[in-house]
């Protein structure tokens, strides 16, 4: 089990993190990473990409959180791609799904950022 | 001559114990998931208990300080009763809490999941000799 990040630029500062695998106590580190380090660079509006993710669990959640508040602190925004019903059942009964824009695309995700 | 199919009764018990790291949750949901799949839980069913007891787990492995091991224990009792138990000294009766809907801090996640998921959910805590949790699934009538 192992989860894969893949890092691109979609457009000027907005770039796009695309998850493959399962993101659990024990992978989310490296998500974690991944987020916070174009965070220290500077990009703020960000859309991570969860199609091809299986599974996440509440570390998982907590790092993508994370990532919302320090983005926001920039005035920046992080959406999600998602069309996982058993991942978006875990945002919808943790209410997530008010805090994150959720999209089927990300096109969608990324015209709703800027 | 045929052999009987017997199917899963409330005698049977599957046992594992893990080391209490994270890179060992990934074995005990997926043990636990195939135990779901043998008493004909539905896919999205199994989902659930699989996220229960990987947040189970993870709680053991972030609160319970000093706990070498997590014993999950799956019953065929109720649908499926599923005992996670460890053995550290941090966790604490008023640590254990839920989260509310609109509140946007990442601590409680794991709880409130676990409290969503499973039809029934007791905490069994001894500051001094680790916490039991007791969560039961039950099969559609």
């Amino acid at each position: 089990m192992d989860i894969k990040v893949n890092v691109r630029e979609a457009q000027a500062d907005c770039y796009i993190v695309e998850l493959s695998g399962e993101i659990d106590v024990y992978t989310s580190p490296k998500v974690k990473d991944a987020i916070g380090d174009l965070i220290d660079r500077g990009i703020y509006n960000l859309v991570i990409d969860l199609e091809k993710v299986r599974y996440i669990d509440s570390t998982g959640l907590g790092v993508l959180i994370g990532g919302l508040k320090r983005v926001r602190e920039h005035g920046g925004s992080v959406n999600l791609v998602c069309t996982n019903p058993q991942i978006r059942k875990i945002f919808d009964i943790t209410g997530l799904v008010k805090i994150f824009g959720i999209f089927e695309t990300e096109d969608a995700a990324m015209k709703a950022l800027v | 001559m045929n052999q009987a199919v017997s199917t899963p009764d409330d005698t049977d018990v599957v046992d594992l114990r893990i080391p209490c790291k994270a890179e060992w949750v990934a074995l005990a949901r997926l043990s636990v998931a195939a135990v779901a799949s043998r008493l004909k839980f539905s896919i999205d069913e199994i989902e659930d208990i699989k996220l229960a007891v990987a947040e189970a787990c993870t709680n053991a492995i972030q609160h319970a300080n000093g706990s070498q091991y997590i014993e999950i224990k799956c019953e065929a009792v109720d649908g499926l009763r599923i005992s996670v138990r460890d053995y550290g000294l941090g966790t604490r009766p008023e640590h254990i809490r839920s989260r509310e809907l609109d509140d946007e801090r990442v601590g409680g996640l794991g709880v409130f999941l676990i409290r969503s998921l499973m039809d029934d959910v007791d905490y069994v805590v001894h500051p001094d000799q680790g916490t039991l949790l007791v969560m039961v699934k039950r099969l559609p009538v």
